[in-house]
């Protein structure tokens, strides 16, 4: 028996999403009274590799030179390693949501994805998730042996607990079906995924031409840019900024929408945010139903001298 | 070319999100069913790659006769033919199993489906049905160009993309960027008039086997009242970020 989490890599990194799957395992490893066995693809360092002993990881497998994008080999390794694992668990990211489905069908398990809390019961397992683009929260039960969990971003939170641990080199097959020809990454940006702040704007700005103080006010904060559909709809910011029900769903700590009305499709992808900032010159805007905290003004009086004030802050 | 194309129907991304029978049933009393939005973008594609290829499109739901009105869009805005598959979706996995059936006692040269449904967002069944059929799986899929028998595949990645090579047939799923929001299609009148005689067939099924259970749903809590901050005092705004949310 035991709990076996994906920890996902960049480059040789671990990222914040990873050590919260490996919390979160270790979580559930306490109160199944067992291991946790982390798994891991590419080409990471043994010092890379340790620390996800800081979250409670007993023994790391490494299997050098898959490439996660093809899930074909990921999957088969993970289920080649799950033979005593109870409870297989993912961070919610582009790559996981190849890899874990294919699992769930290899090892006929049940999965729970975008789930946001411990499990409530084990044997069998019942466990909450978010459904309905956010706007409704289910309870499900896994029926089978095995349970297949991915967790919905920043749901749980990184918590450090310091394990011993072994690490393991393992076999790596490769499937050989997909050539994977390159990456295109842009450089110096604050991934929406990991952001623990995101500055996002709508219409209310303008143009593009007005988008200097959005990047501004995020660098300020080590932010992501973020924007509504509209505003990706007409070209003024690219497709991957888009956030909301069509576009990409966010988990920030803080997002701050600017000139952002808040129609229902928006909110659905921001409302797991755990503070939300609304700056709007109209005070019906629906955003300010779903903020903590508003501004009722202009945004090109608003930002400015927001990024005065965080200037002094930081 | 066969391309099959996964159509799920959800509400309108407008709809209330309501629950009766004490959490246990979605209410679906005046709600506007549409096709899966990650799925239109698929569909568009498919009809894209068949007007350069030829071939056709056959469009599959598993659900029970509520769902044909949304399948009768799909047949308006271009797909061939379409395929019922007559039970309720209970979980991913016996969604995917009935899918993966029909492709195996039929054929497709291209799966698509949306990377999740905008209702369930399990977002599992393009990998379980990839998986049960052999197959690759490109999930998050933003760019398909197909030459003959090779596909040359964008994803999106975090911060960017990647760009895979695989032979066909494979499974994908998609969402905007497969094409744009520009190019997707309403139905014509003719369209209209002509999905009223294209084939809808209605298949039984044959395993029906359930791996997770829905048990019940709930609303997320309420957040409290919006806290106002005059805009002459954005500091007071930095200030409450700072000490009182803890948030910069």
């Amino acid at each position: 028996m035991s709990v076996l989490v994906y920890a996902e890599s960049w480059e040789g990194s671990f990222r914040k999403s990873t050590f919260e799957a490996v919390s979160y395992a270790c979580e559930t490893a306490k109160l199944l009274n067992t291991n946790v066995v982390a798994i891991s693809f590419g080409d990471e360092s043994d010092d890379e590799l340790e620390k996800l002993s800081i979250y409670g990881a007993n023994k790391v497998l490494s299997a050098k030179g898959i490439n996660k994008g093809d899930s074909e080999s990921a999957s088969k390794i993970i289920s080649n390693n799950a033979t005593d694992a109870n409870v297989i668990i993912f961070a919610s990211t582009y790559t996981s949501t190849m890899i874990a489905p294919r699992l769930a069908a290899k090892l006929k398990s049940g999965i729970a994805t975008n789930v946001i809390s411990i499990a409530s019961s084990f044997n069998p397992i019942q466990i909450k998730r978010k459904a309905f683009s956010s706007k409704a929260i289910e309870s499900i039960k896994i029926n089978t042996e095995k349970a297949i969990i991915t967790i919905s971003p920043n749901a749980f939170g990184v918590v450090e607990s310091k394990s011993n641990c072994t690490i393991e080199k393992i076999e790596s097959i490769i499937s050989g079906n997909i050539t994977i020809n390159g990456q295109e990454i842009a450089s110096g940006k604050v991934s929406l995924a990991e952001a623990d702040i995101i500055v996002s704007a709508g219409r209310g700005l303008k143009g593009p031409e007005n988008w200097h103080m959005i990047e501004e006010l995020a660098d300020l904060l080590k932010a992501a840019t973020a924007c509504s559909k509209p505003v990706s709809d007409i070209g003024w910011r690219p497709h991957s900024e888009h956030v909301g029900q069509t576009g990409k769903a966010v988990a920030p700590n803080l997002y701050i929408a600017i000139g952002i009305s808040g129609a229902i499709q928006h909110l659905a992808g921001v409302n797991s945010s755990k503070v939300m900032v609304a700056i709007n010159s109209d005070p019906e805007a629906p955003f300010f139903k779903a903020a903590d905290y508003g501004i009722v003004g202009d945004a090109f009086t608003v930002v400015p001298k927001l990024i005065e004030e965080i200037k002094k802050i930081k | 070319m066969d391309i099959v194309v996964c159509i799920s129907s959800v509400p309108d991304t407008t709809a209330k999100i309501n629950f009766v029978d004490n959490g246990n049933t979605f209410d679906s009393s005046g709600v506007q069913f549409v096709i899966n939005p990650y799925d239109e973008f698929g569909l568009t594609k498919a009809m894209k790659i068949k007007e350069e290829r030829s071939g056709k499109v056959i469009i599959i739901t598993v659900g029970d006769i509520s769902v044909e009105p949304v399948m009768r869009k799909a047949l308006a805005i271009g797909a061939d033919e379409a395929v019922r598959i007559n039970m309720i979706a209970k979980d991913s996995y016996s969604t995917a199993a009935e899918i993966a059936n029909y492709i195996n006692n039929n054929s497709a040269d291209l799966i698509i489906t949306g990377k999740e449904s905008s209702d369930y967002n399990g977002g599992a069944v393009g990998g379980m049905v990839a998986e049960m059929l052999n197959l690759p799986f490109i999930n998050s899929c933003n760019g398909l160009d197909i030459s003959g028998d090779s596909a040359k595949i964008t994803r999106e990645i975090d911060g960017g993309k990647e760009t895979i090579t695989a032979n066909l047939p494979l499974v994908i799923g998609g969402q905007k960027g497969l094409v744009e929001e520009s190019e997707l299609r309403i139905p014509n009148m003719r369209g209209i008039m002509q999905a009223r005689t294209k084939p809808l067939s209605v298949i039984e099924p044959i395993k029906n086997e359930i791996l997770t259970s829905s048990i019940s749903f709930e609303k997320p809590a309420e957040k409290g009242a919006c806290k106002f901050v005059d805009s002459d005092n954005v500091s007071d705004l930095v200030a409450m970020l700072q000490d009182e949310a803890k948030v910069i």
